[in-house]
């Protein structure tokens, strides 16, 4: 009789990749998603780590046709986040090494390895509502510039940004992303990937019209998670319109009204009370005011003792 | 805003106020408009000239003395205009130098 851990070793020790014949060294599994696995591995030529994403098996059998199709499918994918990842040179976006193929045939990516933390956990720290809007800026910046280059991200979330220990911020799992051409072309709306509570409605229903504003849409709920008050809730109320003309057209314009909130300035998605811009301004311009009334303090204060 | 900005207002917004306080001296009331409309110049340069001196010099300590300076040596002018009321002119227009100094220094551009 084979105990629980004894097989769930054994599982592990089959789907375990063989790196066997290239530059990597297997260390540890780091997560696992729909498309495929990421391992920590060390690059041995350049004695670094480097985060391995190899695609999963399929299924513990024989291969039949229908999962060689899967795997087939699967390598596709991989080669096409990894081809998409190298477009991308920017800070926040993760930066890939290597791509190839394993003595078993399953295609790999090597890329950065990230240290810190996903963003949900990060959050649930407990941060301050200007450190949040500004890692939540610098996944906007990374978007931006992917939509830029004409790639839409597709599946925004929480789980897919890394906040590093020195304060990077890198935008994770390309692993949908789409060109706009191709979505155009009609072979984006083949499958609905994503994750729901951040899918775009378009993206939902497999719509081939679906652009930019889709991550819009992902963003508006990644600010959503991380903002309080109401002039947030309204820009990434305005972020989750179900309508992508009702959006704010590009991340740079939903970027621009969050900026203006940590300015201390209106934002455009909100109309605020006479009694909440008075706050506004008092705490925009908290140190004049309060020197002024100061002065005004001291100044009766001199007046009184001058009567006296 | 820019620092030099920020303190001409602060300075001038200051010198307003400074300038109304000579209601509460009834021998000076009747000259309350050319009272306020000094003060406010005053203030005004004040605030210019801490403004310009913050962008050089990055420091709470010598900003508001030099603040303080620049206040008093308004003051003493006006002083000089109109003697006999040296408490009443030297205290606020220094008071004036110190707050826009320090706000200077403090203000983000």
């Amino acid at each position: 009789m084979i105990s629980e851990p004894a097989l769930d070793r054994l599982w592990a020790m089959f789907r375990a990749p063989d790196l066997a014949g290239t530059r990597y060294e297997l260390l540890s599994e780091l997560g696992r998603g729909g498309m495929g696995v990421v391992y920590l591995a060390r690059d041995t030529a350049l004695d670094r780590e480097v985060a391995l994403k190899i695609v999963d098996r399929v299924d513990g059998g024989a291969e039949t046709a229908r999962t060689a199709d899967t795997r087939a499918d699967a390598v596709r994918a991989l080669g096409h986040e990894a081809r998409i990842l190298a477009q991308l040179e920017h800070p926040g976006i993760v930066p890939v090494h290597d791509f190839g193929e394993l003595p078993d045939g399953r295609a790999y990516y090597a890329m950065k390895r990230v240290r810190g933390d996903r963003l949900d956990r990060w959050l649930a720290a407990g941060r301050d509502v200007a450190a949040r809007l500004a890692v939540f800026l610098r996944v906007c910046d990374a978007v931006a510039f992917a939509h830029a280059h004409g790639v839409v991200h597709r599946d925004l979330k929480p789980e897919n940004v890394m906040v590093g220990e020195f304060g990077e911020v890198l935008v994770l799992d390309w692993g949908i992303a789409q060109l706009p051409a191709r979505v155009a072309e009609g072979r984006g709306g083949e499958s609905i990937a994503g994750t729901p509570e951040y899918m775009a409605p378009e993206q939902a229903r497999g719509d081939l019209e679906v652009d930019h504003r889709a991550d819009v849409y992902a963003l508006g709920g990644v600010l959503q998670s991380m903002s309080e008050g109401p002039a947030l809730a309204a820009i990434a109320r305005k972020a989750r319109a179900p309508l992508p003309a009702a959006r704010y057209q590009s991340v740079q314009a939903l970027a621009a009204d969050v900026q203006r909130f940590l300015a201390g300035r209106a934002v455009g998605a909100h109309r605020e009370r006479i009694v909440d811009r008075l706050v506004r301004v008092g705490r925009r311009y908290r140190l004049p005011i309060l020197l002024v009334l100061t002065y005004l303090a001291v100044r009766m204060l001199l007046l009184w003792l001058a009567r006296i | 805003m820019k620092k030099p900005l920020f303190a001409t207002l602060l300075g001038g917004v200051l010198g307003i106020f400074d300038g109304l306080t000579a209601l509460f001296t009834p021998e000076v009331r009747s000259q309350i408009v050319g009272i306020v409309i000094g003060s406010t110049i005053k203030g005004l340069l004040t605030g210019v000239i801490i403004g310009f001196f913050a962008t050089r010099v990055r420091s709470l300590v010598v900003g508001t003395i030099f603040g303080l300076a620049v206040g008093a040596f308004f003051a003493y002018l006006i002083l000089l205009a109109n003697p006999g009321h040296a408490l009443n002119i030297m205290l606020p227009g220094s008071l004036v130098g110190v707050i826009v100094g320090y706000a200077a220094q403090r203000h983000q551009s």
